[in-house]
């Protein structure tokens, strides 16, 4: 996969911020905690759902209809979700500098990143660009029919991210597309 | 040989009939469903993929649940138990998919 610079760049800068709205959005244990419990590594009683509309998005309840349920679920697989999600978009990351990304901003933004993905990172990159699209796209109110685009004049920051999420839909797809049957 | 009707007693019927209650029986075992639900962000191929990819699902039957979740705003695309259900729904949110379970006759 190949990207300019400032492509890269934004990839990273993108990654980065939904690795820190997960990672610092960290469930707040709602009543007293079970020293046991504590011990064990769950550490948390039941769990609210984020505030974040992105988060409410990231991390979806798991029952429709059952609060108590879905409380329980979030205390159990919550804090692994975040987790892959802030390992992903460091991957991510790590493969766009190592691809030969540059964070210099003096540096005339030349030369392209020439990313490389194992399988495992390949992984990472789908979740993570599909992360990112989310994240975007709740900020943005993306709906299904959305032809608001074209509504949108083009120095609206609005356009510029509308035009990220759909450079990000074309890269996401390439590399569905390339894992083949 | 000419058939010919053995009598028959009547007997009067029972005013009712004794039988299980229909939910003790079935909610001992009752089945759980892994639900997907559509969002306009997730690409269908990489919906398709997923189904693919995690249940092992043939390419025409995973575009198939796809198309149901797309058309039909959801799809069931697995059953068992609660805890296994549970974990199909933990894997779908790390896909970055929007997934419920519940129990199957709900």
């Amino acid at each position: 996969m190949s990207l300019d610079q400032l492509e890269a760049r934004l990839l990273a800068n993108l990654a980065a911020q939904v690795a820190e709205l997960v990672r610092d959005g960290s469930a707040e244990p709602v009543g007293p905690q079970d020293p046991l419990e504590v011990l064990v590594g769950l550490g948390e009683g039941p769990v609210q759902p984020p505030d974040d509309p992105v988060l409410q998005r990231l991390l979806p309840d798991a029952y429709r209809d059952d609060a108590e349920g879905a409380a329980e679920f979030r205390r159990f697989t919550e804090q692994g979700l975040r987790e892959g999600k802030v390992r992903n978009a460091l991957t991510v990351i790590e493969s766009l500098t190592a691809g030969g990304m540059t964070q210099d901003e003096m540096q005339v933004s030349d030369g392209e990143v020439d990313v490389d993905l194992d399988a495992d990172q390949v992984q990472a990159w789908l979740r993570c660009l599909n992360d990112i699209r989310l994240s975007l796209a709740t900020r943005l109110e993306i709906t299904e029919d959305d032809d608001r685009r074209s509504a949108i004049p083009d120095n609206d920051p609005a356009a510029v991210l509308h035009d990220i999420y759909d450079w990000l839909g074309f890269a996401q797809e390439t590399l569905v597309q390339s894992l083949g049957d | 040989m000419p058939w010919t009707m053995p009598s028959v007693t009547a007997t009067p019927m029972p005013t009712e009939l004794e039988r299980p209650e229909l939910d003790e029986i079935t909610s001992l075992d009752s089945p759980w469903v892994t639900l997907v639900w559509n969002d306009p962000v997730n690409l269908m191929s990489y919906v398709s993929y997923v189904f693919r990819s995690y249940f092992g699902y043939s390419t025409r039957k995973a575009d198939k649940l796809m198309l149901q979740v797309h058309h039909d705003g959801r799809a069931v695309v697995s059953t068992g138990s609660r805890e296994e259900m549970e974990r199909d729904v933990e894997a779908m949110h790390g896909y970055g998919l929007w997934a419920t379970l519940q129990k199957a006759d709900t």
